[in-house]
């Protein structure tokens, strides 16, 4: 006999509100809906009071009103006449120049010293180790402050030039110097969007250049393509490394010299260097120091992932007679990569946020424009500050989505 | 037919291993010139640990412990003969001499200002009392567990001992928890766990916008126990890091484990304001939420509000913290068998026993090393409060450094700072790992 009694039968009674499993997981969220709406509404109103009281409502009109504060490390064209929103704008393409920068340069270096920390060699696993542990239990803002103390303390001073006047790399304790590129025949610029605050120039060169590129890298891979055809079909792979090259390199260098192409190096003008590409010590600072800081933890994902790979995989990709450079681009990556990725992701992202302490050394992204001088200036504190969160939300959740949909392309496709 | 086999009768005498594969020479051979690579990559690191090592010994080893100002250290190395072509070279250790109890409290009163007295035994003695809080928690196995009600206790000895003031603060605060827990006792035992949790948490809130101010005031004209008040802006240097990093890590583990219990929850409004929030703190750097702190969360309490930038800030770094713990415990609670969760419903578990007694004991043990790696990391972050004007370490170096006497030192105090973290978050790891050995139950 079962005791079960039929609970649908019975009267609804306010007490099954709590006792009921049916009702309770609903009384549980309107309650905590309701709290969160009391919250929210409480914040508000206050935030509302407050402002009312220092009479200053939320107003976005301060964005066009002129900056007059200078950023010297830009990409697009700004003076100080022109708006907070142009200058907001600056320090985005800012803080997204030294993101990408650093993402590049610590994924390259910290491949290098996660593999090396694994090497059979002792004393380079230790000098390895060591690097490690140094950036990954220092702070980074004192990373940041201390490399911009040495490029400041120990580079000399550009007068130090004299009787050199150029050269390709010039290190000063002023900033770095690199030969800029130059086209003497150039097709000339595109503005966008006319005097607007969101102007920009659009170099055709810079186009002409990517449109070859891609085409010609599009040929070469119709070739690969085509040889993969030829050997699966025939068993013979014809020989297309000269034809692949030469399809990417003989039309840009054609390019090159129709669009006369030559390098501005920089050279000594009175006591200062002119001409070439002035990288500020700012962003060589923040840039070296996010690297090697986020090197020294992708450093230890790809140790993790390359241990992660059991030795079997070797040991039979080896038994299939693969040489051990093709064991690790066939077999060892292709599966370590699925670990290493999802972490590698958290890495940029931590970075890209990361980035936002160039305030500490004066180099000006978002923070320094939007969230430092702009806000100062403006008072307008509330603004600034959630547009500052809103950038960074955005700029964090796009690359996240980028990297997960990435992640999912290589995932192990279980069946 | 004769036996023409050859068989030895005799061993032969055992002999010595080549001496190029045992000792020394083998070692060196195996392991640092295996093969021209190798050998090569050992030569470059040698000359490369030279080089550091010519460059940085003598600087470090330079008998200016008692310099007063630069230009005394310049002297002392000019004496001593250590003039190179690029002028003296040796560092300025005066510096850190004269500074080291400055970066370590800030301008927490020592006694040199007249009428004051040296107060900084207390904070010594609230993070000597954190150790043997901690070490219950810690090293379960090694101390006797009664210890753990002095770890209650000690939430509210901590900011007694470091801001001072009447001792009946802390202790309604205590008592707030205290009520809260017995009206849950009680209404839970009446009615039921659910009306319990929300009429304790009721109470308590009550007591502590309430009631608590006025018990304060009361006890403080009957019997007024305290010790003399500290200003927060006296706070600074380590002490400073350290209080707010351990302060932002204790607060953070629950506030973690319960976003993570509600991102993981059937309940949709729970789930979705959970996520919310997670993603939200995790996208932004922390740096805009001090900004917050500094400049909005004055704007955003009722009219009149004035509280504690340090407070503002230790909301914010935990807020902060527990965004990321949550996640690092979802990657435990998502990595236990499902088979867990279930077995948990067959004995007839309710929800929180099972998290209590099955869930949760196992998705923490195996998120440890993600919640040391998020601690360490909180403690890190903490420098970025010099950046909205608090006396850290790296604020106090730029005093420091704008100090006439010391204008132009870097390396020391970077030096001194840098090592001071690394030491922090270098054992930290290390406890980490060994935590991770004794939790192993060899499920290998």
């Amino acid at each position: 006999m079962s005791s079960i009694t039929d609970p649908g039968k019975q009267q609804f009674r306010l007490s099954m509100l709590i006792y009921d499993t049916r009702y309770r997981s609903g009384t549980i969220q309107v309650i905590a809906m309701i709290g969160f709406m009391l919250l929210a509404a409480w914040l508000i109103s206050n935030t509302a009071q407050n402002l009312a009281a220092l009479g200053k409502p939320i107003d976005f009109g301060f964005f066009s009103e002129p900056a007059s504060y200078d950023i010297n490390q830009r990409l697009l064209d700004y003076t100080s006449r022109d708006s907070h929103l142009r200058a907001a704008l600056v320090g985005l393409l800012n803080t997204l120049v030294v993101a990408v920068l650093g993402c590049i340069t610590a994924t390259i270096l910290g491949v290098i010293i996660g593999v090396l920390r694994l090497s059979h060699n002792w004393l380079i696993a230790r000098l390895m180790t060591i690097y490690v542990e140094m950036f990954r239990n220092v702070p980074v803002l004192l990373w940041i402050v201390f490399i911009m103390a040495i490029l400041i303390e120990t580079l000399p001073a550009p007068r130090a030039f004299k009787g050199v006047e150029t050269g390709a790399l010039v290190l000063t304790n002023r900033g770095f110097y690199i030969p800029e590129a130059l086209f003497s025949r150039s097709l000339g610029d595109i503005h966008l969007l006319g005097e607007s605050s969101l102007r920009f120039d659009v170099s055709l060169d810079f186009i002409a250049i990517i449109v070859v590129l891609v085409a010609s890298l599009y040929a070469s891979h119709v070739i690969k393509t085509r040889a993969d055809r030829i050997q699966a079909a025939t068993g013979d792979r014809p020989t297309t490394w000269y034809l692949r090259l030469g399809v990417v390199v003989v039309p840009m260098v054609l390019l090159l010299v129709a669009l006369g192409f030559h390098l501005g190096m920089p050279e000594l003008k009175g006591f200062n260097f002119k001409g070439g590409t002035h990288l500020r010590n700012s962003l060589i600072a923040l840039w070296l120091a996010l690297s090697l800081y986020t090197a020294a933890f992708i450093a230890e994902i790809v140790r993790a992932g390359i241990m992660a790979i059991s030795h079997g995989q070797t040991e039979a990709a080896a038994a299939l007679g693969l040489r051990p450079n093709r064991i690790m681009s066939l077999v060892v990556l292709p599966q370590a990569l699925r670990v290493i990725i999802p972490p590698l992701i958290s890495n940029y992202l931590n970075l890209t946020k990361n980035s936002s302490l160039a305030i500490a050394v004066g180099y000006m992204d978002i923070t320094g424009t939007l969230g430092g001088i702009t806000m100062n200036q403006t008072g307008r504190e509330l603004e600034c500050i959630l547009l500052l969160m809103l950038v960074y939300l955005t700029i964090s959740l796009s690359i996240s989505a980028v990297m997960n949909w990435y992640n999912e392309s290589v995932k192990l496709k279980e069946r | 037919m004769s036996d023409i086999s050859f068989v030895r009768t005799e061993m032969l005498p055992e002999q010595e291993p080549p001496a190029s594969t045992v000792g020394a020479i083998g070692w060196a051979r195996e392991n640092l010139f295996s093969n021209w690579f190798n050998s090569l990559l050992t030569v470059i690191s040698i000359y490369f640990i030279y080089m550091v090592l010519k460059g940085a010994l003598p600087w470090m080893l330079s008998p200016t412990w008692n310099g007063t100002s630069l230009a005394h250290c310049r002297e002392i190395l000019t004496e001593a003969g250590r003039v190179t072509d690029h002028g003296v070279s040796g560092a300025c250790w005066g510096v850190i001499n004269e500074r080291w109890q400055q970066l370590l409290f800030g301008f927490y009163p020592n006694g040199s200002e007249p009428g004051t007295t040296d107060l900084r035994w207390r904070p010594v003695l609230a993070f000597l009392l954190m150790g043997v809080a901690l070490a219950p928690v810690l090293f379960a196995d090694k101390v006797p567990s009664k210890l753990l009600y002095f770890s209650a206790a000690y939430p509210f000895i901590f900011p007694w001992l470091l801001w001072g003031g009447t001792i009946w603060g802390p202790l309604s605060a205590a008592l707030g928890f205290v009520i809260g827990y017995f009206v849950y006792r009680f209404v839970s035992s009446a009615f039921s766990g659910l009306i319990g949790i929300i009429l304790g948490v009721v109470c308590a809130v009550v007591w502590w916008l309430v009631l608590s101010s006025l018990f304060v005031g009361a006890m403080n004209s009957i019997l007024p126990i305290g010790i003399e008040a500290v200003e927060s802006r006296k706070f600074g240097g380590f002490m400073l890091s350290i209080t707010i990093g351990v302060v932002a890590i204790a607060c953070s583990l629950p506030l973690g484990i319960v976003l993570a219990l509600g991102r993981q929850s059937d309940l949709m409004i729970v789930k979705f304001l959970c996520v919310g929030f997670i993603e939200f703190i995790r996208g932004v750097p922390l740096i805009t939420l001090l900004f917050v702190a500094s400049t909005l969360l004055n704007i955003f309490m009722p009219p009149g509000t004035n509280f504690d930038i340090i407070l503002r800030v230790l909301i914010m770094v935990t807020l902060f913290a527990a965004a990321y713990m949550a996640e690092v415990i979802r990657g435990g609670l998502a990595a236990l068998p499902k088979g867990q969760y279930e077995g948990a419903d067959s004995l007839g578990l309710n929800y929180w026993q099972a998290q209590r007694l099955i869930i949760m004991p196992q998705a923490l043990k195996i998120s440890i090393p993600g919640i040391v790696s998020t601690f360490i990391g909180v403690f890190k972050d903490t420098v970025l409060v010099s950046i909205i004007g608090l006396l850290d370490p790296l604020g106090l170096s730029n005093a420091i450094r704008a100090d006439a006497n010391w204008n132009g030192i870097v390396w020391e105090i970077y030096g001194f700072i840098g090592l001071l973290f690394f030491i922090f978050c270098f054992s930290m790891s290390r406890y980490s790992m060994y935590l991770e050995r004794k939790l192993q139950t060899g499920h290998r």
